[in-house]
Parts: structure tokens; sequence; C-alpha cells
């Protein structure tokens, strides 16, 4: 079992990197922080493709002209660069993402004063009270 | 030749008759400023309606006809028409007293000065299309859908005064009668699909061939008893009276010709050719229905005992003889059923008739209460002799057609050996008379409270409908013929007269 | 032009959006023609991709002409036919009846990027639902996403911003774990094309079972959340009630039930029908339970708002449930009333808000009692939401009813009659909340003022009454739509 989680060391840190970004989305009410909390579940899933692309003593993923491999490389299996790819879009969404939230977050400061959950929240409830009233 | 002239009638009569009715709304509405020409039309269409049923009814032979697809929905909901016995009989009734309800509205409806009666003829054109539809359907599906149809377009007839009385009483007739048919008729109706395979009625009942237990097919009759709200059995009734808040002829349309009588029919059609008399008696089930029947004939008659209002007092009456209708279908004995689908017929012309003397006394008078009718009878004599021959039909007294039809059901209940449905009979039958007799009493042998003796009747196309149904109500006493042989062919076709 | 019209479809929307973004800064008043045209055509192309499908089976298009494993293939047959071409029409209407909408909502500046948005947000739609490969699904599925949080956070009131924000917070959540399992999926089975998967699955069940359930549990719950699936369904009822009016219409009508569909696509396609019924019946068990849930829970909640917007909103909670439990039934005549559930919903809801949207452009507020008088004043708009109201509580001879008769027949057949009674009781209070509705449209007291006092512009009530004779043409012809579904329930699970 410890080796087990030794030689996929990679995969435990995707997970623990995973319920990290999630508690932090969950239970903190700052929405920066939450934002912050998302950053790191996407990582998490970063390294997990990242690790799911990794080939035992595979190399760079480069394809050499007929005869014109370097010394070492000949019989060397390369990396799967797919995944790779992958993230590489899958970073841009990112990106994409915590620029709309941050975007989103400047607005809502502007408009209620604060970034916390509770005090936006409770300024919505004591609106509506005094829109019935 | 004739031959030919006749199928064609029987497969394109039923759906030319609904299209007719639906024609009369576009008609309506084009004439809607001006009232003589949109009453002459609504009277129009409704004749010729009739004749086109007549025609049907000439042309149909004894024997089955096939079903005409009138448009398909999916492959396994289908509208359908097909001519039979059962149908024919409901169209019949519904088709010549909407004539005589025309011709009475426009007397009643002119008199009141009512507003927005291009709505309201509008409304009731439509929901004779409804009532044809539901006659004529040739299955469970088609059936169902002007069933539904029915209870939408007579909505705004209900709550035609929109005063808040009249917005109350139409809550109610549309949440019983839509809730119960989307909280019970629905999953019978799903269900008798997917344990019959088909919504095809057939004579000797669709689920006979089901191989579903008995369980489940008695919970399927159990729920068609209660979704079927327009039947009224308790203690699902209460739409009913609270429907009373519409105009005269609304009532007249709802209690005699088209929406309770669209109610038993349905019952009667899922007794028939649903289940089938067989498939019935060997499960039981129908016991059920017999006992909410007698439950519910006894219930009403004492509840219409206690009623001053007059219109409240018919509506307690038409719920216990809605439930003569169910007790003799429920029988499954053949003499009973043919009482029971008699008793379409024969009580729809007695109980349009009570209606319609109601609305004429409103009319000409404006009273409503039964404590108000002293001595009525001697200023509208011809309403009230009406009345008079109607109460007779409600008791079951010659020379009525009620009486043939009660004596069918006494006959099917004394032969099956059910003493409690005779003790049951006996009892309403008093009933009938307690509430009955003491207003034709009022009305010929008590003075008048204010002195007044002069002539006061309604206007005269109020006059001539109400005297034509008494009349007919006398006349079908003489000769039942034609609603007898349809009530007997419907019970024979399920293979049950010898 | 007929070959590549699934690419163009995808394709089109998207460099309209950027031409509006771009142009709009200078020709404003240009941005609605263009958005149009550019819905119009994908609306177009989608009908005649619906068509192919019919006759041909599957569409096949191939990105770049590159063979399948290899690349992008965009894969059509009935199922996403009928998606896509709900997805487009919606996508039209919507556009075309949003104009005055947008200029009475949206400041002015920001007009032109708002129908940017509104194009990349159905280029993203139209993509999930058009291609033939996972990994392109989640970054489509992303594009739809990204710009609904936009679109939300666009409307008047500051709750929008904050709906945006929790919208975002849950659907990047969701969006994560799809990504997650497709990792999974490709860490099994080493392909992303969706038929190429599905052929290895059942050599990756034997060497890697839990990677593959692990990854079907990851996009089971990620497209849970996407479609508002009780109880994930939190995000939803704040976002439709705060976003403009016609990100509203346009996301009701549209965006769960694509979430939707991707389940379908992923439990029946890629995984397969029997992966999901011999090897994880009690997911599909739970998902039962949760769409039962879903359609009593939703339409409980919506009884009493008198905010209109989230009273539809808690309707589509309720909504969704009828979409989802066809695929929890595995049964081709519940899973013919679910198919056939995305044009019936997308009608009848579509219907719905368009009709509130008018409500709040002509009276300020989407308030319950602003429905007052409707049937007089606005006769056309009144007849419309009728129609889609019938069609919501299942009146026959509307979609509704034909949705609700083929599930019924579903859960018969599968001997789970209880969930008849779930059916029938959420009908009951549709019936409920849309009565509430109808009444003040057409019995409100004559004495009251109005509070819509003129019908709606024409590019409003043309697109309205299309969504409300949708309603009935659906349940009239209601083979159209069903036989189709029917053929396409059967394909997805094997049967003929």
């Amino acid at each position: 079992m410890l080796e087990f989680l030794l030689s996929h060391y990679n995969y435990a840190i995707y997970i623990a990197l995973m319920m990290i970004g999630l508690y932090a989305i969950l239970a903190r009410g700052n929405l920066v922080k939450k934002i912050i909390g998302l950053n790191i579940l996407q990582t998490a899933v970063f390294l997990f493709y990242i690790s799911i692309g990794k080939v035992d003593r595979g190399t760079v993923p480069v394809i050499w002209p007929a005869g014109e491999r370097p010394p070492g490389f000949e019989n060397v299996p390369y990396e799967n660069p797919l995944p790779h790819v992958l993230m590489l879009t899958a970073i841009v969404v990112g990106v994409s993402v915590t620029a709309v939230a941050l975007a989103l977050i400047v607005r809502i400061k502007a408009a209620y004063g604060t970034v916390e959950e509770d005090e936006i929240l409770e300024a919505d409830e004591l609106r509506d009270r005094e829109g019935d009233a | 030749m004739g031959l030919a002239l006749a199928s064609l009638v029987t497969d394109a009569g039923p759906a030319l008759s609904v299209g007719l009715c639906l024609l009369a709304i576009p008609l309506i509405a084009l004439l809607r400023n001006r009232p003589n020409l949109r009453e002459a039309a609504s009277l129009g269409v409704a004749t010729l309606n009739f004749l086109l049923v007549a025609a049907i009814y000439a042309a149909h032979g004894r024997g089955e006809t096939i079903p005409v697809e009138v448009f398909r929905i999916t492959d396994d909901l289908r509208v359908a028409f097909r001519v039979d016995d059962l149908g024919l009989l409901f169209a019949l009734t519904a088709s010549f007293l909407w004539i005589l309800n025309t011709l009475y509205s426009i007397g009643y409806m002119r008199a009141h000065h009512e507003h927005k009666q291009t709505r309201f003829y509008i409304c009731f054109a439509a929901s004779i299309a409804a009532a044809m539809g539901a006659a004529f359907s040739s299955n469970l599906f088609s059936l169902f859908v002007f069933y539904e149809a029915l209870t939408l377009v007579t909505y705004p007839l209900v709550i035609h005064a929109e005063t808040p009385v009249a917005k109350a009483g139409a809550r109610r007739y549309l949440v019983y009668l839509l809730g119960l048919s989307i909280a019970f008729q629905l999953p019978a109706l799903f269900m008798v699909k997917a344990y019959g395979g088909t919504f095809e009625f057939h004579a000797e009942g669709l689920l006979r061939t089901s191989t579903a237990s008995a369980g489940v097919l008695s919970l399927i009759f159990v729920l068609f008893l209660l979704g079927i709200g327009k039947a009224a059995l308790m203690p699902f009734h209460s739409w009913l009276p609270a429907a009373m808040v519409a105009p005269t002829p609304v009532s007249a349309l709802l209690h005699a010709v088209a929406v309770v009588k669209a109610g038993v029919f349905t019952v009667s059609r899922v007794v028939f050719h649903v289940f089938g008399v067989k498939l019935l008696g060997d499960l039981g089930v129908h016991e059920v229905l017999v006992f909410a029947a007698c439950f519910t004939i006894v219930t009403a008659s004492l509840i219409a005992l206690a009623q001053d209002n007059l219109k409240r007092r018919l509506a307690y009456s038409t719920i216990a003889q809605l439930s003569y209708i169910l007790l003799g279908v429920g029988l499954l004995v053949p003499d009973a059923q043919v009482g029971g689908l008699a008793h379409i017929g024969f009580h729809a012309a007695a109980k349009i008739t009570l209606f319609f003397c109601a609305g004429a006394i409103l009319v000409a008078t404006h009273k409503t209460l039964v404590s108000q009718l002293d001595g009525i009878g001697r200023r509208m004599p011809i309403t009230m002799g009406a009345f008079t021959v109607a109460t007779l039909a409600m008791i079951g007294l010659p020379p009525t057609a009620c009486l043939v039809s009660k004596w069918f059901l006494v006959e099917g209940a004394a032969e099956g050996g059910h003493g409690l449905v005779l003790a049951v009979l006996v009892v309403s039958t008093l009933l009938n008379g307690a509430y009955f007799l003491p207003i034709v009493w009022r009305a010929f042998f008590r003075p008048s409270p204010d002195g007044e003796t002069g002539w006061k009747e309604a206007p005269w196309p109020c006059v001539v409908a109400l005297s034509a149904t008494a009349l007919l109500t006398i006349g079908l006493f003489f000769f039942p013929g034609i609603v007898l042989d349809l009530a007997r062919g419907v019970v024979t076709a399920a293979g049950g007269v010898r | 032009m007929d070959a590549s019209l699934p690419a163009l479809v995808v394709v089109v929307p998207m460099l309209a959006a950027i031409l509006t973004a771009l142009a709009g800064r200078w020709w404003r008043r240009h941005a609605w023609p263009v958005a149009l045209l550019a819905t119009a055509f994908a609306a177009a192309g989608s009908l005649r991709i619906l068509w192919r499908a019919v006759h041909e089976g599957v569409v096949l298009y191939r990105m770049g002409g590159w063979p399948v494993p290899t690349g992008i293939p965009y894969r059509i047959d009935l199922l996403n036919g009928i998606v896509l071409a709900m997805v487009a029409c919606v996508s039209f209407l919507s556009v075309l009846w949003m104009r005055e909408s947008v200029k009475r909502e949206i400041r002015q500046a920001g007009q032109a990027s708002y129908y940017a948005v509104v194009l990349l947000f159905t280029t993203g739609f139209l993509g999930i639902t058009i291609t033939g490969d996972v990994f392109n699904l989640y970054v489509f599925l992303e594009i739809a996403s990204i710009t609904s949080y936009v679109l939300v956070a666009m409307g008047r009131r500051r709750e929008g911003l904050f709906a945006g924000y929790q919208y975002l917070i849950l659907g990047s959540i969701g969006a994560t774990f799809v990504l997650i399992g497709i990792g999974h999926l490709y860490m099994a089975t080493g392909s992303l094309a969706m038929t190429d998967i599905a052929a290895r699955l059942s050599g990756a069940l034997v060497d890697h079972p839990s990677v593959v359930h692990t990854s079907f549990a990851f996009i089971t719950v990620g497209l849970a959340i996407k479609m508002a699936l009780f109880p994930l369904h939190s995000w939803q009822p704040g976002a439709y009630t705060y976003a403009p009016s016609s990100a509203s219409l346009l996301m009701a009508a549209t965006a769960t039930k694509v979430a939707a569909y991707a389940f379908y696509r992923f439990a029946f396609t890629v995984f397969g029908t029997h992966y999901v019924t011999a090897r994880l019946p009690q997911v599909m068990d739970g998902i039962m339970v949760m769409a039962a849930a879903a359609m009593v829970v939703g339409p409980l909640f919506a009884v009493r708002q008198d905010n209109l917007k989230r009273m539809l909103a808690y309707s589509s909670v309720g909504q969704i449930g009828y979409v989802v439990l066809g695929a929890a039934l595995v049964n081709a005549s519940a899973m013919t009333g679910s198919i056939a559930h995305f044009w019936n919903h997308a009608a009848s809801k579509g219907a719905l808000f368009a009709v509130v949207g008018i409500v709040v452009l002509r009276s300020g507020s989407p308030h319950i009692d602003n429905l007052r008088g409707l049937g007089r004043r606005a006769p056309w708009t009144a007849a419309a939401m009728t129609v889609a109201a019938l069609s919501l509580v299942g009146v026959p001879l509307t979609g509704g009813f034909v949705t609700k008769y083929y599930l019924a027949l579903g859960t018969l057949e599968t001997g789970r009659g209880v969930l008849l009674a779930f059916i029938l009781l959420s009908s009951l209070l549709t019936a409920v909340y849309m009565w509430r509705c109808l009444q003040r449209v057409w019995f409100a007291d004559p004495d009251l003022e109005p509070a819509v006092t003129r019908e709606a512009p024409w590019t409003m009530r043309v697109a309205t009454l299309t969504f409300g004779a949708a309603c009935l043409v659906f349940g009239v012809f209601a083979w159209i739509p069903v036989d189709i579904a029917s053929a396409a329930a059967r394909a997805l699970l094997g049967e003929n």
C-alpha cells in the first residue's frame, strides 16, 4: 500500500490539491479566496493530466528526421504529448474563468462595498425586506 | 347505393358534427355586433347538428362500424370516431336538447341583459362540440381529450358573471374536475395502455385479454371512478352545487345536457368497453360502484331536502339521479343496465325542464328561493305546469319517461337479488317526493304573499323551450322506443340481454 | 456547402460574435441584424442536418479531414440532431425577440458586446451538441459556461452580479469534474473520440474497472451540477431571476437541457447501455430518485414565488427531472418521452420567459401581479402564455402531454409504477402555479388598471407566438418529434 502511494505520489498530490481547492471554495466566505480555491482545484487537474501522460523513462516527444536522432535517444520511448496539449487549452480556460470572476468581484465590490459572502447576502435580504415594506 | 350513402354518413358524420359545432365559433364571433344574426346562427347550427346526428342514427345499422381516424397525434395517440349505440344515445340527447337550450338562452340572456353574450355563445358551441366528440370517440384517449376540453370550455360559462362568488364557484369547478382527472383518470389511462396494449374500445372490453393481476385491474377501475369527477359520485360532488352560480342556461347545459352526462357516459364506456361486463363480474369490483352510487343517492337526496335555494336543490337532485344511472350500469344485470342507460336520455329531458323553469321564475319574478314560491303557479301556470311534469319524472311517476327507466332498474335489482339496492330505490323515491312535491304544493295551493294574481310568464323563447322539454318527458313515456333500443343495443353487444 | 454544414453551423455564430464585438464599437445598430443572420443560418443549417440525420442515420464531419481517433469528428445522429435543432432554433427566436428588451435593459455602450456574448453562448451550446470528441465537448462546455456567467451578471440589479458569481463557482466545479472524468476516461482507454472510447471500453473495463467507474462518477456529478439536477440546482433560481430577460429566455430554454444531453451522450454512447444497466445499475437508480425528487420539489418551490422569473426557474428545476428520468429508466418509451421533452420544454419555457420578458419591458417588473389585464391589453401575448402553460401542465393536444404519456408508459413498463405518482403530483403542482398566472391574465378585476397597457413590439410578438405555436404543433402533430425521438431512443439503447 505504502509502496503504491509512494510510486504514485503525483496522484496523491493531485487528490490532496483537489481537496484543498474544494475546501477553499466551499468553506471560505471571501469571494477572492474562493477564486484562489478554484485555481488550486484547476491546478490539481493539470497535474493529473500531466501525470497520465507520463511514460516510464520517456523523453521529449519530438519527431526527428530519419537518421538524425541524437545519440542516446535511439531506443527511448517518448512522453505522451496529448495530455500536455489538452492542458494548454485547460490553462487558457482557467485563466478566462479567473478573469471573469475577478471582473465580477470588482463590480460586486463597487455595488455592495464588500467581498464577503455573508455580508452580501445580508445586504440583499435587507433590501428585500425594505422592498416589501 | 343506399348502403354506400349510409356508410358514408356513419363514417364522416361524427367528424362533420364536431366540425359543424366548431364552425359555429368563428361565425358567432364574426356576428358579434349583430345579436339577432348571432343567435340565429347559434340556433341554425344547433338544428343542423341535430339533423346530422339524426341522419347518423338513421344510417347506423345494428352492426359495428369501423373507427375513422381524424388525425394521428403519435402512433399511440389517435383521435378517431366511431358510431355505436352508446355514443348515439348520448349524442342524440345532447344535440336535441342543445336546440332547446339555445332557444331558451336567447330569451333568458336578453331578458337578463347579460354581459359578454358573444363569449357565452362561443363557449356554448365549443362545449357541444366537445360533447359530440366525446360521444363518438372510438378510443379512450380520444374520449379523454374531449372530456378535458369540455371542462376547459365550460369554465368561462361558469365564471360568466365574474363576481367574487362566481369566481369562487368556477375555481372549485375547475379544481375538482381538472384535479381529479389529472390525479386519477390520467394514471388509469396510462395503465390501460400499459396493461391492455391499446386504447381502442371493444364491445366486450379492451382489457378482456389483459394479463395484469386482478389487483392491478381493480385499481384501474377504482382510479377511473375517482377520476371521472363529472359523474359527481360522492364525495367528489361539491363542484356541482358550486357551479350553480352560473346563468341558468349554463346550469341546464351542465346538469342535463353536456357535462354531467359526459361523466356518466364515460363511466359507462369504462364499464362496457374498457373492462367489459364479464371481466368486471369476475373481478367483483363493480360492487364498489354500486355501493358508491347507493350512498350518493341517499345522501344527496337528504341534503337536497335541506336546500332552500331552488337551483341548489336541483343540483343535489341531479347528483342523486346521476347515481341511478351509475347504479344501473354497475349492477351488471342486463335489465338494470338498460334502465340506467335509458335514464341518460330520460333524466336529461326532465332535469333540463326543471332548470328551464327555475330560470324562467328568476327572469319573471327574480325569485331564487323555494320559500318564495308561494302561489307562483297562478302567475306562471305554464312554467309551473311543466315543473310539475318534471317533478313527477324525478319521482318516477307516470306519465313520465323516468318511470320506464326506473322500472327497468327495479326489475334488474330484483332479478339480481340486490335487496339493499331495492331498499335504496324505495327510500330515494320517497325522498324525491319529499323535496319536490312541497314546491308544487306551494306554487299552486298557497296564496301569493304579495297578492298579485295576473299572468307574468318569462319571455316566449323560454316558455316554448320549457314546454317542449316537458312535452318530451311525457312523449318519451309513450314512445320510449328510440332510447330503449339504443340502451338495449349496448347491453346486447356486451353479451348481456338474452 | 452541404458537406461542411456541421462545421459552419458552429463557426458562423462564432465569427459573427467576433464581428459584432469588433464592428459593434462603431456601428452599434448593426449588432442585432448580424446576430439575427448568424443564428438564422445556424437554425436553418441545423434543421438541414437533422433532416440528413433522419434520412442517413449519422452525419459525420471530420475537422481538417483527419481520420476519427486522431482528429476531432463532428458526429450527428438523431439524438444530437434533435438537440442541435432545438438550440439553434431557440437561439434564433431569442435573438429575434431580444432587440427591444436589450435596448431597455442593457446600457447602450454594452449592447454590441452583449450580442457578441449571446452569439458565443450559442456557439458553445451548439458545439457541445455537435461534437463527437469528449475533450472538444469540455472546451465548448466552458465557452458556454463562461458566457452564461457573463450574461447573468449583465442584469441591471446588483443581485445579478452575485448570482453570476455563484453560478461561476458552481459551474466551474461542475466543468472541472467533467474534465477530471474525461481525464480518467482517457487514462483507461487512451482515446478521446466518443465512438472510439466506446469500442475500447470493454477492454478497459477488464484492465482498469475502477478508473472507468471513477470517470463515470465525476462526469455524472459534474453534469448534474450543470443541468441543475436537484439537489444541485441552487445556482439556477438566482441566475435566471437576475439575468436580463433576454438572457433568462435563452438560458432557460437551452442551457440545462444541453447538459442533460451530454449526460445521455456519455451514459449511452460513450459508456454504453450495457455499462449503465449491468455494471452500475445503482447509479441510474440514484439518478432516477434525484429526477423524481426534482419533478416534485421544483414545482413545490415554484408555487410559492411571486417573482415570475424565479417561479419559472424553479419550474425548470422540476422540468429537467422529466428530461433525466427517461435516461434513468433506460427504457425506450420513457426515453422517447424525455427526448421529445427537449423540444417540448424549449417551446413552453421559451414562450413563458418570452412573455415574462414582455411584462418586464412594459411594466418594469416581473411581479406576478403585473400580469393582470394582459388578456385584455395584449391578447396575443396572453394566448401564447396560455398555450405554454397548458403544455407545461401536460394537457392533451399540447407537447407536455406527449412527454408525460411516454414517460408514464415507461415507468409502468419497467415496473416502477410508483413514479407515476411523482409525475402526476408534479403536474398538479404545475397546474397550481400556472393557474395563479393565468387567473391574473384572463380574470383580473376589471376595475384594476392593467400593468401591461399594450401589445409587445412585433419582433417580440412574432418570436413569442412562434414559441407558443410550437407547443401546440408538438402536441397535435406530435408524431414529428415523437417518431424522431423514439428512433433516437431505440438507437441509443441498441434496440430496433
